[in-house]
C-alpha cells in the first residue's frame, strides 16, 4: 500500500492530484490518501481526516509514504520505519502560511538522502522511474543526524521514541525548577 | 508528534494534553486530553474561538507549567497562561529551519524557557539551542 498524507490545515491539491493521475496511469489500486480540505481525487481511495488509530493502521500497512514536507509526518514515517517521498507546500499557491516547508525540503535535497519532489511534475517523474528511488531509512537517518550536527547520534537502525537526551534534560530541569 | 517525543520530561507529574483532535487520546490513554479548535492567523474568527476555548482549558486545568512546540494554540496557551501564573516552555517546531515561526516571535519575552531546535537559529530573538526532538 502507498499512503498519501497532507495534514489537515490547508488543501494540497497539487500533490493529491499528481499521485491520483499517476495511480490511474499505472493502475495502482492500493493507494490511499488523507486529503484534508482539498478537492477529492477521482481514482485513489481517500478520506479528509483520519483518527490516530486509522492513521497508524495506514502507516503500518504501507511500504511507501508520499507526504507534504511536514515534520510531524516525516517524524511519524521515521518512527514507523517507512520510506517517504516529500513535496513542500508553497505559500504563493495558498498552500501554507509561509514557505518554511520549502526550507525544510531544501535541506533535505542538500544532503540528498531523502527524496524530495519540489513540485508535482518532479513527483510524477520520481514515481514513474522504474527504480522508484525512495530513500531507504539507512540513508535517511544518517542524513537527519548530519543535518543536526549530531555526529555520534544514536546507534541502531530505528529512530528512538524520544527527543534527544539534551532536550529532555533541559525541559525536565525547567519543569522541576 | 513532537510533544509526544518529550514525554520522559513529564514523568512524575500530573499531565494534561491539549490538542486539536479528540482522537489523540489514543496516544496518551492514561492522561487527560482537552481539545481546542485549530486555527491560524488567516482565520480571525477561528483565533477568537481558540482564545475563548484555550481560556476555558486553562481555567479548568490551572497548570503550573505549559509546554508547547508551536503554532497558534500553543502560542495562545503560553500568552494566556501568564494570567494564571503558569511558567512556560516554548520549543519552536523542528520544521522551522531558516527562520522562526510567527507564533514563536509572539511568545518572545513571555515564555520562560525559549528554545529553537536548530543550532543556527540560537541567539536569534534570545532563543537558545538545547537539543531537538530527534
Amino acid at each position: 500500500m502507498i499512503f498519501v498524507v497532507v495534514g489537515t490545515q490547508m488543501p494540497f491539491d497539487r500533490l493529491i492530484h499528481a499521485v491520483d493521475a499517476w495511480a490511474r496511469e499505472v493502475g495502482r489500486d492500493d493507494v490511499f490518501a488523507q486529503i484534508g480540505k482539498g478537492k477529492p481525487p477521482s481514482y485513489i481511495g481517500h478520506e479528509r481526516t483520519l483518527t490516530v488509530e486509522r492513521f497508524n493502521e495506514c502507516m503500518q500497512q504501507s511500504s511507501l509514504i508520499i507526504a507534504h514536507a511536514g515534520m510531524g509526518t516525516i517524524l511519524n514515517a521515521l518512527q514507523w520505519d517507512k520510506e517517504i517521498i516529500v513535496m513542500p507546500r508553497r505559500h504563493s499557491l495558498g498552500e501554507h502560511q509561509n514557505d518554511h516547508q520549502f526550507a525544510t525540503a531544501r535541506k533535505l535535497v542538500d544532503f540528498a538522502a531523502i527524496p524530495v519532489a519540489m513540485d508535482e511534475n518532479e513527483l510524477q517523474q520520481m514515481l514513474r522511474r522504474p527504480d522508484n528511488p525512495h530513500a531507504s531509512r539507512s540513508g535517511l537517518l544518517p542524513f537527519m543526524r548530519n543535518l543536526l550536527g549530531e555526529e555520534a547520534g544514536r546507534s541502531g537502525s530505528s529512530i528512538s521514541p524520544h527527543a534527544s537526551d539534551e532536550l529532555i534534560e533541559a525541559l525536565s530541569d525547567f519543569i522541576n525548577r | 508528534m513532537q510533544l509526544l517525543r518529550l514525554r520522559p520530561a513529564f514523568e512524575g507529574h500530573d499531565v494534561t494534553y491539549c490538542t486539536v483532535s479528540r482522537s489523540y487520546q489514543h496516544d496518551v490513554p492514561d492522561h487527560r486530553l482537552m481539545v481546542v479548535n485549530d486555527a491560524d492567523k488567516s482565520n480571525k474568527f477561528g483565533i477568537l474561538v481558540l482564545l475563548v476555548r484555550t481560556f476555558i482549558v486553562l481555567l479548568r486545568v490551572r497548570p503550573d507549567v505549559i509546554v508547547s512546540t508551536g503554532a497558534a494554540p500553543g502560542c495562545l496557551a503560553v500568552r494566556l497562561g501568564k494570567l494564571f501564573g503558569a511558567r512556560s516552555a516554548w520549543i519552536d517546531s523542528i520544521a522551522n529551519v531558516d527562520e522562526v515561526s510567527f507564533s514563536c516571535r509572539l511568545v518572545k519575552g513571555h515564555a520562560d524557557l525559549y528554545l529553537t531546535q536548530w543550532q543556527q537559529l540560537a541567539g536569534r530573538d534570545g532563543l537558545e539551542y538545547r537539543g531537538n526532538v530527534l
